[in-house]
């Protein structure tokens, strides 16, 4: 066997330092990590929400909410359009049924002034098609179809609007590092790191939050037989077994209208105060002035929270929103209205939270389960192949250098199985430097001298070495790829672990040998 | 020095002559999985079922069968509890509610407020978790997918490396093995879960490990020695790769041993399952990949008119004559 080439050992060295440099910081506490210069590695290894505790919650947008929405806005939109002052466009039954919006004209002559006043509805999407619909049949009867294409824009915006609604939301909260993304056409994944109770955030995502103030319709008997008359709507109160009230459909002002909200108290109840920006304070103090001495109700999601009578026009836009809350209840609420209303309700479709200490248990009986593993194999290694397995062992442990490494660069994340990855690949590591030597057992059978043998033994294992890793590398990409979660963790690991483990047992066992022989020159070969 | 020889040099076992019983024994573990399979099932984890796993941990070990009483007068549907690694932490799982993930929020927050309402404050939550029913089935949709995927992969590397007739081989062998972990899960009523599929498909990765590694020394001695018989030939390779197989088997036993043993109760579970899938992935390199190229008829002739050149080109045969 010829000297090992300079490259291949200058090679072999710098992975080797790269391994241990980039190790080093997972040993060290993350308070003196700061404190070293910057040009020295600090990245430690991510832990996954199962070894460090915390929540994961998958959200899903309600889009049937959102698609209700819409169809709500574009009978407000034709109503608006249809009905200006002194030139109305006569219309009776204005309704939708969930995919379009129809009414039919009183007069069907109508119909080319009904069209100019709709076609500001529909609009040129990127695509060249225009976002609704618009048709009349011979009777006068106009239908508005929004086209697929503008409801999936639509629900793809209010998932958008949801992620930046959600991530105010918890920062709001303080929690360190939170992850909120979008995953899939309509779901959200948030990731909430040290957080082991996420019923306080999981109340906060489930409110939509949606704050409008209505006139009450005083006209409009409340009793339950009472009809509702068109235009108003009954809602309930926020508080359990509260009286219904009979609002005005009509929005005075709503929630986008918000600059501040803040829990304060007010005759020694907790309440929130809120400021209206510009826009609000105009619109609240216009709605205010007109209106002095009727009760007009502030609504929440549907629910009334109370319905104050105006007193005097509010003109300053600020208010005070005062409904039997407790302390948190309205620190909640002002942390919601100052972040704002989500588009639609959130479905949890999913929840996995865990504790610190089962965190911090899965930890150390992943280190117990490793170390033992590693001793071992190694001890296992020794007594099959001598001074050969001793060389393996160097090239396991720094395969394990090198997954850490690699992990921390990345920033992978390390779950449970991740752990369970590493403790497989240990033991999966040694197959390469087993396959070769045991080729170098064959080659000596045959009479080959010592140097011939490793040498072929090295070269005629590679192929099997790399047929053999390649397949089990596939089963590790698919696990990446259609995997979700921690069983991602665990195909990162176990793929790394792989690559890794091909160049210890080839580069570095083989280097390692080479300098023993070298040095040695040994007439018989012990394995 | 004196070295631990599990196996000892040159061994001669005659394996193909007990291919028959091997096969026997095979299709009747498999028909057995099956049986279980289809009539106990498995014991599916809110993954792949959907509901709610909550583990707590409690200062003094509390009496289990109170609790059930006092969880299962909830009407929330069946309720399992367990101890889980000690007497202090348990594991509650709760049938799927009726109705959408919601659902399953509310049966949380009855359960701890009862919980908060018979033991107090001292208990802490280590995991809660549940699962939606529209997650869990794409769960299932997914997992099923990547397994069906992973094996259609290394059939076709397998085809590109070798020749068809060993990807034949191999992909018997490894859905031999996948049909018997998933009986042992069904027998042993071990939860099936994520990290269920995450061990299948790494047994599925290690089989195939196993099994090249004796295709490729078959592939060699088919070049090697053109007068032996097929049956000689591929008892002769599995016998020369014999140590090779055992340690590896063992060193990987014995990480997972370790992980079995000292790794904690979440992860015993996977562990486990891999302990089995590699005895089974062990014992079907040699029983039934191998041989089963004897019946799908690889032989001689075929070998050498379309033996693959380009993957005998990256052996250098030439090289040991120097």
């Amino acid at each position: 066997m010829n000297r090992f080439p300079m490259w291949k050992i200058i090679v072999v060295a710098i992975v080797c330092a790269f391994g241990i440099i980039y190790t080093l910081p997972n040993f060290v506490s993350k308070s003196s990590l700061s404190g070293l210069p910057d040009w020295m590695p600090s990245k430690q290894l991510n832990l996954g929400l199962d070894l460090q505790g915390g929540s994961h919650l998958l959200l899903q947008v309600d889009a049937a909410a959102v698609k209700t929405k819409m169809m709500d806005s574009l009978v407000d939109g034709v109503r608006d359009s249809l009905r200006q002052q002194g030139d109305n466009v006569g219309y009776r039954d204005l309704v939708h049924d969930g995919t379009a919006v129809s009414f039919t004209l009183r007069d069907p002559a109508d119909e080319d002034k009904a069209r100019e006043r709709l076609s500001s509805l529909s609009n040129i999407m990127a695509n060249g098609q225009r976002d609704v619909a618009i048709e009349v049949d011979g009777n006068g009867r106009v239908t508005l179809t929004p086209s697929e294409q503008a409801i999936i824009q639509r629900l793809s915006a209010a998932v958008d609007q949801s992620i930046e609604i959600v991530r105010r939301r918890v920062d709001e909260t303080g929690v360190n590092e939170p992850t909120i993304q979008r995953q899939g056409t309509d779901r959200i994944l948030v990731q909430l790191p040290g957080v082991d109770d996420p019923d306080r955030i999981k109340r906060l995502l489930g409110e939509t939050a949606q704050l409008t103030f209505h006139l009450v319709d005083l006209t409009a008997d409340v009793g339950a037989a009472g009809r509702v008359p068109p235009g108003s709507k009954r809602l309930p109160a926020l508080e359990e077994n509260g009286r219904n009230y009979i609002i005005k459909s009509r929005v005075m002002v709503s929630g986008e209208n918000l600059e501040d909200a803040q829990a304060t108290f007010q005759d020694g109840q907790p309440v929130v105060s809120i400021r209206f920006d510009g826009l609000g304070a105009k619109q609240f103090g216009r709605a205010t002035t007109d209106n002095v001495g009727k009760p007009f109700a502030i609504v929440l999601d549907e629910k009334v929270v109370s319905a104050p009578r105006i007193n005097e026009p509010i003109l300053g836009g600020s208010a005070v929103i005062s409904g039997g809350f407790n302390v948190a209840g309205a620190q909640d609420l002002a942390l919601l209205l100052r972040a704002g209303a989500l588009p639609a309700p959130l479905d949890i479709l999913e929840e996995r939270s865990v504790g610190p200490d089962l965190g911090a248990d899965s930890i150390a009986a992943g280190e117990v389960a490793g170390i033992i593993g590693i001793i071992a194999v190694a001890v296992f290694m020794i007594a099959s192949y001598g001074l050969f397995g001793l060389i393996a062992n160097v090239a396991l442990a720094m395969n394990i250098f090198l997954i850490m490494a690699v992990l921390s660069v990345l920033g992978a994340t390390l779950t449970l199985p991740g752990i369970a990855g590493i403790v497989l690949t240990i033991g999966m590591a040694v197959d390469a430097n087993v396959l070769i030597f045991e080729r170098i057992r064959e080659e000596i059978r045959v009479g080959k001298s010592p140097l011939n043998a490793v040498e072929s033994g090295f070269s005629r294992a590679f192929t099997t070495i790399v047929d053999a890793n390649v397949t089990t590398g596939i089963a590790a990409i698919i696990l990446f790829v259609m995997g979700s979660g921690p069983v991602k963790g665990f195909a990162v690991t176990l793929l790394i672990g792989i690559i890794c483990s091909m160049f210890t047992a080839i580069m570095l066992s083989r280097m390692l040998i080479s300098f023993w022989m070298q040095r040695k020159r040994p007439k018989t070969l012990e394995i | 020095m004196y070295k631990l020889k599990l196996v000892p040099d040159n061994t001669n076992i005659p394996f193909l002559k007990f291919r028959m019983m091997a096969f026997v024994l095979s299709g009747l573990l498999i028909l057995g999985s099956a049986i279980m399979f289809f009539s106990v099932g498995l014991n599916k984890g809110i993954d792949f079922e959907g509901g709610i796993l909550i583990e707590i941990g409690v200062e003094t070990p509390p009496e289990l069968s109170d609790m059930r009483t006092s969880l299962g007068g909830l009407e929330l549907g069946q309720v399992a509890l367990q101890t889980f690694g000690s007497d202090t932490e348990i594991l509650i799982r709760v049938q799927r509610q009726e109705g959408d993930a919601s659902a399953q929020e509310e049966a949380v927050n009855v359960i701890k407020q009862q919980l908060a309402s018979d033991y107090g404050e001292s208990i802490s939550y280590r995991r809660v978790e549940f699962v939606g029913p529209t997650v869990s089935e794409e769960l299932v949709i997914a997992a099923t997918e990547a397994v069906i995927v992973a094996v259609l992969a290394m059939l076709v590397y397998i085809w590109l490396r070798f020749e068809w007739h060993y990807s034949v081989g191999a992909v018997i062998a490894l859905v031999h093995d996948v049909v018997l972990t998933i009986g042992m899960f069904s027998v042993t009523g071990i939860e099936f879960n994520l990290a269920s599929v995450a061990a299948i498909l790494t047994i599925v990765g290690y089989s195939i490990n196993d099994t090249v590694v004796v295709y490729d020394r078959i592939r060699e001695n088919f070049r090697r020695y053109k007068k032996l018989t097929v049956e000689d030939l591929i008892n002769l390779s599995i016998n020369e790769t014999l140590t090779r197989t055992t340690m590896t088997s063992l060193t990987t036993l014995l990480a997972l041993l370790a992980l079995y043993i000292f790794g904690g109760e979440v992860i015993r579970g996977f562990a486990t399952a891999m302990i089995f899938g590699v005895v089974v992935g062990t014992y079907s390199s040699i029983f039934v990949a191998a041989p089963i190229l004897l019946h799908i008829g690889l032989t001689h002739q075929k070998d050498e008119e379309d033996g693959f050149q380009g993957a005998e080109r990256t052996d250098d045969n030439a090289e040991e004559k120097s």
